[in-house]
């Protein structure tokens, strides 16, 4: 049976119309360019406090380390998670990859907490403490969130809701251990509410608005 | 494609990534000969979903709208029929969500066709004028390329040569911008937002 003419005419018009196209670079290399945003901010705060003060509470408590640790690889696996789901055809999977290093954040954070509520001799946050560190990941997430968008804008996310969790998953992971470098306090109940909270607030903002950022292509 | 060769899927598959990843750099060769090889993948992908034959037409022009805008995203160390398929089930799943809107109104119409009174004459060509109305606002709304395509070319009924030599636009883009504004105005007329 003859294919109908519409296609036909169609192909023929979007032939004419062909120009060459760059490509897509890879997702590791896109996640890449992102992460030397991050280094370059982290270098900014290392030359301002110094790695003195995070060493300290690190050797006082590693649970603090392997939190750290455990942000860090959560920021680059949601941000590679988010670049992948750009791609049509990739399984959206992706989504899962973030997980352990997630649970590796929370659990150590979560560790340290309770270390506190045990024996607390390790200064807690004030209440005005634990706010400023929502401040401060909420407002380096937005600038990480949006170069995640910007480095997107070429891509095609057909489910642009899990992309946008994956982006601020990894800004607000990204935030939090730049946070490490500066942090004037061990980890305790409230810090790690403040944290979690602002965690929420940086996904929760990508997941509502991903939809209408993400698919110029498909509107 | 031609048949008579008959390659294995395998190959064909290998054959649709290689045409592809040649249109990425230009050639329009290469680039009608995978959409034309497209058109069967989608209609399955479509099917799949659940869209009707009527509708197969509008979810392969869409796709292949989708295709042209996002033809960079493929990546030819990857298979071409995932990334089309995904592309395809995607505007599947729109023409779906649209039907399904259109699908509540026309219910509606439906129960008011059956019991609403016959309209004399003079009513029916109110209507009638009411609803050429309603069309020349429509077209009126439209981008400026998309109603200069559908009033030259739908219309007017004037050939592609002709408006291309006055506009100075290009074929293609007036036949685009045609597909585009029919779209718009199916959506705008049946009920879609």
């Amino acid at each position: 049976m003859a294919e109908p003419r519409l296609p036909e005419s169609l192909i023929q018009s979007l032939g004419e119309q062909l120009t060459p196209v760059r490509r897509l670079p890879p997702a590791w290399l896109r996640t890449l360019g992102w992460l030397l945003a991050v280094a370059v901010i982290a270098a900014g705060l290392l030359m301002h406090y110094g790695a003195g003060p995070m060493m300290h509470r690190w050797s006082a408590a590693p649970d603090i380390a392997i939190a750290g640790v455990g942000a860090v690889i959560t920021a680059v696996s949601a941000a590679w998670a988010a670049f992948t789901l750009g791609v049509p055809g990739r399984s959206w999977r992706w989504v899962w990859l973030p997980l352990p290093s997630l649970l590796l954040w929370v659990g150590a954070s979560g560790l340290g907490c309770m270390r506190d509520w045990l024996g607390p001799t390790a200064h807690i946050a004030k209440f005005n403490e634990a706010s400023d560190c929502l401040i401060f990941i909420i407002s380096l997430s937005v600038p990480l969130s949006a170069l995640l968008i910007w480095l997107l804008r070429r891509a095609c996310p057909l489910r642009p809701v899990l992309a946008a969790i994956m982006i601020g998953l990894a800004s607000a992971a990204a935030s939090a251990a730049l946070l490490e470098i500066c942090h004037a306090f061990a980890v305790a109940a409230t810090d790690l509410l403040t944290h979690a909270m602002a965690v929420a607030i940086v996904v929760l903002v990508n997941a509502v608005m991903g939809g209408r950022l993400l698919q110029p292509a498909l509107k | 494609m031609s048949d008579a060769a008959a390659p294995d899927g395998d190959t064909q598959e290998r054959q649709r990534a290689a045409w592809m990843a040649a249109a990425q750099g230009g050639d329009r060769r290469a680039y009608e000969r995978v959409l034309a090889a497209s058109v069967p993948l989608i209609r399955a992908a479509a099917r799949r979903q659940g869209v009707v034959v009527d509708q197969l037409d509008d979810v392969v022009q869409e796709t292949l709208l989708t295709v042209h805008r996002v033809r960079h995203t493929y990546d030819p160390s990857r298979s071409y029929d995932a990334w089309l398929s995904a592309l395809a089930s995607r505007r599947a799943i729109d023409a779906l969500r649209s039907q399904g809107r259109r699908g509540s109104r026309e219910v509606h119409d439906e129960l008011a066709y059956d019991t609403h009174a016959d309209a004399d004459d003079a009513t029916a060509a109110a209507e009638r004028e009411q609803e050429a109305g309603r069309l020349r606002e429509a077209i009126a709304s439209l981008p400026p390329g998309q109603r200069e395509a559908i009033e030259q070319l739908g219309l007017k009924e004037r050939s592609l040569a002709e408006v291309s030599a006055e506009t100075g636009r290009q074929t293609g883009a007036l036949k685009v911008n045609l597909h585009r504004a029919l779209k718009a105005l199916r959506a705008r007329f049946h009920g879609e937002p």
